[in-house]
């Protein structure tokens, strides 16, 4: 019978089935970060287990660590405990770990794939909702809880219910202007931020062939803000030559016999979804979202949309609270926004990809007079090397942005890097929600195109007409 | 992991839409290494009108305007929402958080998948009730003060004064655990005969994911 990528995934992973179709399903690899872990260890410890398989494990500290003076370390108490959890932990249950001053440490879902420890094929997990990144390379991936980080680190296995399937077609070319962002956005904005529950989605098309694994990462990445479980694309030529030679990658006769594996990882051409959307990219303008949730999405040459106008009444209300919050009026023009601070990183958008596209904006130029911080995070140490070694930071720097170390940083404001309260950030990260980069602070999520011009010019801007 | 059978407690309604795990516990909270002491810290950034730190000596300013500051609500064990609830994070802290709070089922049109999971595994009923059924619910909890529900796990029913006012279904698994109080990893270690046969079979089909692993780094 025709397949899914999900069902082939799923199935290949399934231990044993219950009788409700509970099944338990086997985990390739887990990335685990101080976050979410340290809870998890101790349930080990308390119970005096040990790992089932440490190799199958990676871990890195990305969420809470400082991004300017590493030689210093961590000095906010709390935020070095945690690290320091970490640490003890991996040591203590012999789980690989990037420490903060490896050149390998960065975002979770930035290293992973940059070192190939993500895999076509494989099931892999993390306690972090972005983990649908990983799907980008034709694998399952998805965030989990503690409990369930505790579960793999000790059994290597979930206890998990099939999702459905769903596809997301995106054909055409995309216009210039428009990048992966933007077609996450819009794919959100279509679908609503609950549109995916219970999905998994698989994302296919024109549009989607020609993104690089940089672009596909970006898409999976945010497929979790349309509610989606997992966000997946197919294996083909552009996900092999990415793969190839990577450090945790097979090679030798292992590599040719993995690839010829992979190649099988992709729908069957009459495989049938629960569900289909087709999206058509040709026309697509760059994406600014105006309110609290990542649906709340309108293009740069729109304007912030009227509560009264919305006819349901949840709906309204949710639009009027999240327009207060963000100081916004209705009928303001996007590009009328002016904007405090201008954020670069996050595992969305902290790639070498991410890094030329948001330079290329701003060469020569300079970031505008009331704009308090433009901020580039680069999404791991590689990611900042190879950056450097191409000048960007220098480019960066001229137009008077900071150049930081690589973390989580602005998107989730657990460091020091936040927004003050009512600032308004133009910012490349996934989540618009109140508080996320800092209590009262107020974010629009952009494609680092968008967030670099915007830091010229002050507000938003059309980057196809004004740049 | 906390039993759950049946609990009757007072409602407290939350009327907001897409609820997500920033709003139930910011993540300054996140930091903690324990499993404990995020109660105080539920829905902190709307609870309180000052800003909280984790492990923050001096004492907060409740919100008088939100719905859990009110007194007809003290002691509620049933959080009543909007569609959509637990979105964003996979952060566990948020049922955590709810738990030590003293929540014990949040009824609602919809949940996050991540976080229903995460409650589950936690003795936190989420129960799926239609749109509708919600919609009279929240007027009735405005309406009368005092006013609770009793959640039946075994039926699946939810009963206002002993009058079902609605269904709802879980997974006959997850059921089980919760009306047992057992977790996921003694279930599967039970089973772990079954793990290395995978292991097994996989290593011969795809020898590359047990290989790489033992880093070439
Ligand atoms: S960059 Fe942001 S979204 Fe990504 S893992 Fe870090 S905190 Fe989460």
């Amino acid at each position: 019978m025709a397949k899914t990528l999900y069902e082939k995934l799923w199935d290949s992973h399934v231990v044993r089935e219950l009788a409700d179709g509970t099944c338990l399903l086997y985990i390739d690899r887990q990335l685990v970060h101080e976050v979410t872990s340290p809870q998890a260890f101790a349930g080990l410890r308390a119970r005096a287990r040990t790992l089932w398989r440490q190799d199958a494990n990676l871990a890195v500290a990305d969420h809470n660590v400082p991004t300017q003076d590493r030689a210093l370390g961590i000095t906010d108490t709390t935020s070095r405990l945690q690290v320091e959890a970490l640490e003890k932990n991996c040591r203590d249950f012999h789980v690989p770990l990037f420490a903060m001053n490896d050149i390998r440490q960065g975002i979770v879902h930035v290293m992973g794939p940059e070192q190939g420890a993500t895999l076509p094929g494989m099931t892999i997990v993390c306690g972090d909702s972005h983990t649908s990144t990983h799907g980008a390379f034709g694998a399952l991936a998805y965030g989990i809880g503690t409990s369930e980080v505790e579960q793999v680190l000790a059994t290597q296995c979930l206890l998990q219910k099939r999702s459905r399937t769903m596809r997301v077609r995106l054909e055409g070319t995309l216009p210039t202007g428009a990048g992966a962002k933007d077609m996450a956005l819009a794919v959100i904005g279509k679908l609503g931020t609950a549109g995916g529950t219970g999905h998994a989605i698989e994302f296919a098309g024109s549009a989607v062939r020609n993104l690089s694994m940089e672009g596909r990462m970006t898409l999976c990445n945010m497929a979790i803000e349309a509610g989606a479980r997992a966000g997946m694309v197919a294996v083909d030529d552009t996900t092999i030559r990415y793969l190839e030679g990577r450090p945790f990658a097979p090679s030798g006769a292992l590599w040719e016999q993995a690839v010829c594996a992979w190649r099988d990882c992709v729908s069957d051409t009459d495989a049938v979804f629960d569900s289909e959307w087709q999206i058509d990219v040709s026309a697509l303008s760059p994406q600014v979202t105006y309110g609290t949730s990542p649906e709340m999405v309108v293009a740069v040459d729109g304007r912030v949309p009227d509560p009264a106008a919305e006819r349901d009444g949840a709906r309204r209300e949710a639009l009027a609270s999240a327009l207060t919050y963000m100081g916004l009026h209705p009928g303001t023009a996007i590009t009328d926004i002016a904007i405090d601070v201008v954020f670069i990183g996050s595992c969305t958008n902290a790639r070498l990809e991410d890094l030329r596209a948001a330079a290329g904006m701003i060469r020569g130029r300079r970031i505008a007079a009331h704009v308090r911080r433009a901020l580039v995070v680069p999404g791991s140490g590689l990611v900042k090397r190879a950056a450097e070694a191409e000048g960007l930071d220098r480019i960066f720097k001229e137009a008077g942005f900071e150049w930081r170390e690589p973390g989580c940083s602005m998107c989730l404001a657990m460091n020091a890097d936040r927004l003050e309260s009512g600032e308004r950030c133009a910012s490349t990260s996934n989540r618009n929600f109140e508080g996320r980069q800092g209590q009262g602070g107020r974010t629009h999520l952009v494609s680092p195109q968008m967030a670099a011009a915007a830091a010229i010019a002050g507000h938003f801007v059309d980057i196809r007409r004004d740049f | 992991m906390q039993r759950f059978e049946r609990e009757t407690g007072l409602v407290v309604p939350l009327d907001r839409l897409n609820v997500d795990t920033d709003a139930i516990i910011p993540k300054q909270f996140l930091k903690a290494v324990a499993r404990t002491g995020f109660g105080a810290n539920l829905f902190d950034n709307w609870r309180y009108l000052d800003h909280g730190e984790p492990g923050q000596e001096t004492p907060r300013t409740p919100n008088p305007d939100f719905v859990l500051n009110k007194p007809r609500y003290q002691g509620a064990s049933i959080l009543l929402t909007r569609a959509n609830f637990g979105c964003g994070s996979s952060r566990e802290h948020a049922p955590w958080a709810l738990l030590e709070y003293g929540i014990r089922a949040i009824v609602a049109p919809s949940f996050a998948d991540i976080f229903y999971n995460n409650s589950l595994k936690n003795g936190l009923l989420p129960v799926v009730l239609p749109e509708a059924v919600i919609d009279t619910l929240f007027a009735a909890v405005e309406a009368t003060v005092g006013y609770a529900l009793t959640i039946d796990l075994r039926s699946e029913q939810v009963f206002a004064n002993d009058t079902p006012i609605g269904t709802f279904t879980i997974d006959p698994f997850r059921k089980e655990c919760l009306l047992e109080g057992l977790d996921d990893i003694g279930w599967t270690l039970a089973h772990e005969a079954d793990i290395r046969r995978y292991e097994e079979r996989r290593r011969r089909e795809a020898p590359w994911l047990f290989a790489q692993a033992e880093g070439r780094s």
